[in-house]
């Protein structure tokens, strides 16, 4: 939050700090502290799903089969680009180039847009295949193969696992349109720029984390 | 982020080569995934060892950690290895869960001594 108030009273660093080093590396370690929390929270939903998997191997790896795994793929492409772009702008900010922030920023909040949009789509197609759990899973799939009622642990990891994904994606593309934002306006300079960095470890992480999400749900089609 | 880190940080050109280098491991992965690989662990431990280089790839670069002071290496790697210890001892028990004292880990019964009263 110190970046927030130096933003807002135009001192940097902030006074609680001897310098700018100071305030640039308590920010960091701050926003490190709260990635882990995060990788916590993601974490436990990893493990049950590893341990679900080990006692129905069958049902997971049918699950896998059910999902679209090139649309998972294309996906995780768009996010590893919006997270170079992201990485761009983070450098362009430490140039002092606020033209260069900004168009990098745009880029990279169009790309998410992308992989929520094709997301949404995947949701749409597994809706369609029955294979939503108390909504409408259904034993056969369309193609008249029997399914095992366990691939609804599966499908209930997906929609859990992927759905938060999806929500951290959301906060992270407002998160980048403010500091787009503030950057056109000229908030950030090759002296302060702590925001722009903070907001692109927040990115980063999302894209760390669907970096494990792909492979666990999509990959593994063989029990 | 320290002074004296300033001077090596990365460039554009880094950034893209390590794009590069993700989007060929995402290639890789995606093609493990279709080979018919004997025994099903085997399939999980290439797809997550590849995960674990890419998330290395962009911890390290994209989110400088090897650029930065050692503090934010460590409290990076504190999520990750707590982690590490509740997915161990998770495991720890439900993969011996259904393999009580009379069987071995293939669930072949485990002959007491009493079975051999000859002994």
């Amino acid at each position: 939050m110190s970046q927030l108030t130096a933003l807002e009273h135009d001192s940097y660093p902030a006074e609680q700090f001897e310098d700018t080093q100071q305030q640039s590396l308590a920010a960091t370690l701050g926003m490190w502290t709260f990635l882990a929390t995060e990788v916590l929270f993601f974490g436990v939903l990893f493990t049950g799903f590893y341990m679900y998997r080990m006692r129905w191997p069958d049902a997971f790896a049918d699950g896998a089969k059910d999902l679209k795994w090139y649309l998972g793929g294309i996906n995780t492409a768009v996010l590893l680009g919006s997270s170079y772009f992201v990485a761009l702008a983070v450098e362009a900010a430490r140039s002092g180039d606020r033209r260069r922030i900004v168009r990098n920023l745009l880029i990279a909040i169009a790309l998410g847009v992308m992989f929520i949009g094709i997301k949404f789509t995947e949701y749409g197609i597994e809706y369609h295949d029955h294979l939503v759990p108390s909504l409408n899973f259904s034993s056969v799939s369309p193609e008249g193969q029997p399914r095992a009622t366990q691939e609804q642990i599966f499908m209930t990891y997906y929609f859990v696992m992927t759905g938060f994904h999806a929500l951290h994606m959301i906060v992270g593309l407002c998160v980048l349109a403010v500091i787009a934002f503030f950057a056109r306006r000229g908030k950030f300079s090759a002296a302060y720029h702590n925001p722009v960095e903070i907001a692109g470890l927040y990115w980063h992480f999302v894209d760390l984390v669907w970096v494990f999400v792909f492979p666990t749900l999509y990959l593994l089609r063989h029990p | 982020m320290t002074t004296e880190a300033q001077h090596d940080q990365p460039t554009s050109r880094t950034y893209f080569l390590v794009l590069v280098g993700l989007l060929i491991l995402l290639a890789l992965t995606v093609g493990a995934a279709f080979l018919k690989i004997p025994g099903h662990t085997w399939g999980m431990i290439i797809a997550l060892t590849i995960a674990f280089a890419k998330a290395l790839l962009i911890a390290l670069y994209f989110m400088h950690v090897k650029f930065s002071h050692k503090q934010v290496a460590a409290f990076a790697a504190a999520g990750f290895v707590w982690l590490g210890i509740l997915i161990t001892l998770t495991a720890s028990d439900y993969i011996t869960r259904n393999h009580p004292a009379s069987m071995n880990y293939k669930g072949e019964p485990r002959y007491l001594q009493s079975d051999y009263p000859g002994r």
